[in-house]
């Protein structure tokens, strides 16, 4: 078990156009499970290729533990990983797997057995020790190059999106068995995946990755609910958080946000923050909608923002509302028995200290 | 407002960079690559200059004697004559024959696995064996002869080999050639059929194609660039055409490596039997240009 | 080994020769199909029925030469005709230097080039294309002809007339060849079983030996048959580079004018069995390889 430290590391690939990490650093604490999330492209896995000694940085550090690691073979780093495509042998039975890296570390043969029977436990392989993958199903294939990493017992343990090749039903089993057995080990982990449900679901931290750069370390729920950019939010989450456009005004020394003929009260503090115009970033299920106009009047109407429902999705659980306010839309979620139809009014009231403030130049989030 | 950065709790990361340490060069493909390199500039790259320095040379001197020597034989124009017509009767025989068997191997015969096999079977076989086989079938009283008269045509036999029928000589000599060497332009033509996508054959079945339409204007253009590659390497090798000739027809009909062998072999001037080669190799060089221009692949036509 | 017979782990780089042709059963009934079967048949004839005349030649008493009208099925079968030709002087003993041509090209062409083939599939770097381009280039040139001025430097060395020679110039022969199916060979060897290797505590030396090369074993068995068989098949330089350590062919080609019928007959047929054979063996990975390679 040990800590991560990424320091300032950079790397282009050869031929390639853009760096696949500019300047990234991040640190993983001892025992933590920490998820790189990105587009395909973001460079999470060139990352994780570094970490593992697969690829080199042009610049930067690396440590795990007390040793730096920058420079060194992936054999000596006491790291392990599990490969997207499993990259089980062909030619070896799950035992020879298995045992294949113990081997290699040259441990004696009597404890070879006993550490890969207790790691295809774990991994409910025991059945299957004398197959060969050839004759096993994905999901097993899988299980394999989890149960082949375990053994090690490494420092580091390193996972390139292990569950993106198996069906829908599958991946949803073994999610939750595999942070089950992550927290069983706690071994430090880095976890890549673009799956944002997967990231949230199991990792302690997530680093959000866009275009070679980290853009938010936190953990899950301070990604989900307190995005930093406008990319973070539309990036996780199912719908995406809700993005309107709005201008500030000034108000009795109070801020307003009018978004189309609607306006929303504001920080104080927000017009010395973002200026003239300012991104109000809010998730769906954060809105609360009414079918009536509120009793108060117009003046009363508060954070009221009126608007027409445009689309219902009913969702089984709930109800998906693509509504609009002054020409934007956005989505909210409500009770399945909410009525509404296409071309209603609707009231919107989203939850004041749910809402993100972002620069709409930058789409970064402003604290206020 | 500042831009927020990414180590919300770490501070300590905040050490400046580490020197830039350049990109690495890896060294170990050209490690692996050096022994091919090494093996190919003595085996190959050498003897090929070698070649050109043997050509012009007598006795240590610059000579162009050699190249004159072999132009002045009476057998010089025959040979290259009888190269260039073999090259141009061969070759575009075993590319029609070869297209059809592909084109049938891919149209869903039952058996094609086992037609596929049969038709691979000349792969193996060298060209002294092809003209040995065919010999058993047109010598005078060979399987051919036989035949007729088992017909009825002729209880004598005739002499197909005889260079007083040049005609037959000439024809028994290209049938065994093709029957040897059409095997490989298959192979390559099948694997070229293999990577055209079965969309475009359906889509302009839909389109109301019929079969001689979809081959001619949609599965040709496709497989130009297997052509292509078919075409170069089997007009290379009927210019080397040489031991299938000598076993079927003896010294009756010169061809241009024969002479290389016969300068080398039974005159023992290697000068001129280097001008030969080197011949050979221009012949092969102006070929190789000639189709690359003439059916050149356009990329976008790749895309 | 246990790969071969596991279902779905085909060894890299082999394609059933089947499985390249549409299956039978998904075919519409469409027009009239009947004359492709002949077709088909007609061509099988014309490619099949010269090995079966040549087997028969060979098997015939050396006296059937003469029988005319021949007919399609011998009167009787003897291996006089093959016993002669095995014992004519050299012959025994030229095939066995064709064997032993064969290994030597066959062990030169695969240690010398399945490195390249390596670098080629594993590795990005300067002068990958070049070098490529330069090996492919090489089918542009006539290669007999290497043979005459080899020879006058073999002269030199103290060469001329081995069967070291003849196998260094078939390397030369096919090496190329051997470079470009290596390295199609270890493409279809998946990168990531190799990096799961180095990950696990391997050498880079040690992830190729352990996990590349088993995999790429069927197929490079393969790739040396095909090496082998060229060999076997060369005539012109083995005819130019030897004089008394013949090869074969080079025994057979040089005694073709003054040897009788029967004698070259039994020849052809000796040399085409082994090439039979080597068919037969190759016959999956045959297509894939040349599929790949022709690219």
């Amino acid at each position: 078990m040990a800590e991560i430290r990424l320091e300032r590391i950079s790397k282009t690939y050869a031929g390639g156009k853009a760096p696949a990490a500019r300047d990234v650093s991040l640190a993983v604490a001892d025992g933590e499970f920490m998820v790189l999330l990105g587009p395909s492209g973001c460079g999470k896995t060139t990352l994780l290729r570094m970490l593992a000694g697969l690829e080199y940085p042009d610049t930067g550090r690396i440590t795990i533990g007390d040793r730096e690691v920058t420079d060194l073979p992936p054999r000596q780093r006491e790291i392990a990983m599990v490969f997207q495509s499993y990259a089980v042998f062909p030619h070896m039975t799950v035992f020879d797997n298995v045992a294949f890296g113990l081997r290699m570390r040259k441990q004696p043969a009597d404890q070879i057995k006993p550490r890969v029977e207790r790691a295809a436990e774990l991994l409910q392989l025991e059945p299957y020790l004398g197959r060969y993958p050839s004759q096993l199903s994905g999901g097993q294939r899988q299980r394999v190059a989890v149960a082949r990493a375990i053994v090690m017992e490494p420092s580091v343990l390193l996972m390139d999106e292990p569950l993106s090749n198996l069906d829908a039903l599958l991946r949803l089993q073994f999610r939750a068995e595999l942070k089950k057995l992550v927290q069983d080990i706690k071994t430090t982990t880095v976890y890549v995946t673009h799956d944002q449900v997967e990231a949230l679901s199991l990792g302690d931290r997530i680093a959000v990755m866009r275009q070679g750069e980290i853009v938010q370390v936190a953990e899950p729920m301070v990604v989900y609910d307190r995005p930093t950019t406008e990319f973070v939010g539309s990036f996780i989450g199912n719908p995406p958080m809700n993005f309107l456009r709005g201008s500030v005004s000034r108000d009795n020394g109070h801020a307003r946000v009018t978004i189309g003929s609607e306006a929303l009260t504001a920080p104080t503090a927000l017009a010395e923050a973002v200026g003239d115009n300012v991104l109000v970033g809010i998730r769906a299920e954060n809105i609360e909608a009414r079918a009536e106009a509120p009793s108060g009047g117009a003046n009363g109407a508060g954070h009221a923002l009126a608007g027409e429902t445009v689309v219902v999705e009913p969702l089984g659980s709930h109800l998906l509302i693509t509504a609009a306010i002054g020409g934007q839309q956005l989505k909210v979620v409500t009770r399945t028995d909410f009525p509404t139809g296409p071309g209603r009014p609707i009231w919107l009231y989203p939850e004041e200290d749910k809402i993100r403030w972002l620069r709409p130049d930058t789409g970064a989030a402003v604290q206020v | 407002m500042q831009r927020q950065v990414a180590l919300e709790r770490d501070t300590a990361l905040d050490a400046p960079a580490p020197p830039a340490r350049g990109r690495r060069t890896v060294l170990t493909p050209y490690y692996l690559l050096a022994p091919t390199l090494l093996f190919l500039a003595v085996f190959f790259a050498w003897p090929m200059f070698q070649a050109l320095i043997l050509a012009v040379q007598d006795n240590g001197r610059f000579s162009l004697g050699p190249l004159q020597r072999m132009a002045d034989d009476v057998l010089f124009w025959e040979a290259i004559r009888n190269t260039i017509l073999l090259t141009l009767i061969v070759v575009p025989a075993q590319v029609v024959l070869a297209l059809i068997m592909s084109l049938l191997l891919v149209s869903g015969l039952r058996g094609a696995g086992l037609f596929l096999y049969a038709w691979a079977i000349p792969l193996g076989i060298s060209d002294l064996a092809a003209g040995v086989v065919w010999l058993s079938i047109f010598n005078d009283r060979g399987y051919l002869n036989s035949a007729l008269a088992g017909l009825g045509l002729g209880q004598t036999g005739f002499s197909f080999l005889s260079y007083e029928h040049p005609v037959s000589m000439f024809l028994a000599v290209a049938v065994a050639e093709t029957w040897r060497a059409t095997a490989l332009v298959m192979v390559i033509l099948l694997a070229g059929l293999q990577v055209i996508p079965k969309d475009y054959a359906e889509a302009a079945e839909v389109f109301g194609a019929t079969t001689w339409q979809r081959i001619r204007h949609v599965t040709l253009p496709m497989l130009r660039p297997s052509l292509q590659v078919a075409l170069i390497i089997r007009t290379i090798l009927a210019f080397q055409a040489f031991a299938v000739v000598v076993a079927l027809v003896g010294r009756n009909l010169p061809v241009m490596a024969e002479e290389a062998y016969r300068w080398y072999g039974d005159l023992r001037n290697p000068s001129v039997a280097a001008a030969w080669a080197l011949l050979i190799m221009v012949f092969s060089l102006v070929n190789t240009v000639i189709y690359l221009r003439a059916l050149r692949v356009r990329d976008e036509q790749l895309a | 080994m246990a790969v071969a017979d596991t279902p779905q782990t085909l060894p890299p780089g082999a394609v059933q020769a089947t499985d390249i042709l549409p299956r039978t059963a998904a075919r519409r009934k469409g027009p009239v199909r009947w004359p492709l079967y002949v077709a088909a048949i007609l061509i099988t004839l014309f490619l099949l029925l010269p090995i079966y005349l040549i087997t028969i030649a060979a098997l015939s008493p050396r006296a059937a030469v003469n029988d005319f009208p021949k007919s399609l099925v011998p009167r009787e079968l003897s291996l006089e005709t093959l016993l002669f030709f095995l014992n004519s002087r050299g012959v025994v003993a030229s095939a066995w230097n064709s064997v032993m041509v064969g290994v030597i090209t066959l062990v030169l062409s695969l240690v010398i080039g399945t490195p390249a083939g390596y670098a080629l599939a594993r590795f990005a770097f300067r002068g990958r294309d070049a070098f490529k381009i330069l090996i492919l280039t090489t089918r542009a040139f006539p290669i007999v002809i290497l043979s005459i001025p080899l020879a006058v430097t073999f002269i030199q060395w103290g060469l001329y007339d081995t069967i070291l020679a003849v196998a260094l110039v078939h390397t030369a022969l096919a090496l190329p060849t051997t470079v470009l199916i290596t390295s199609s060979i270890f493409v279809s060897v998946p990168r990531d079983v190799e990096e799961a290797a180095l990950t696990l505590g391997c050498t880079p030396v040690g992830a190729f030996l352990r996990i590349a090369l088993p995999l790429a074993l069927p197929g490079l068995a393969a790739a040396s048959l095909f090496t082998f068989v060229l060999s076997w098949n060369e005539v012109f330089a083995a005819a130019i580079l030897t004089v008394s350590q013949r090869t074969l062919p080079a025994q057979v080609f040089t005694s073709l004018g003054d040897s009788p019928l029967p004698f070259r007959f039994a020849g052809g047929f000796a040399l085409i069995v082994p090439s039979l054979v080597f068919i037969f063996f190759i016959r999956r990975y045959l297509f894939n390889m040349w599929g790949r390679v022709v690219r």
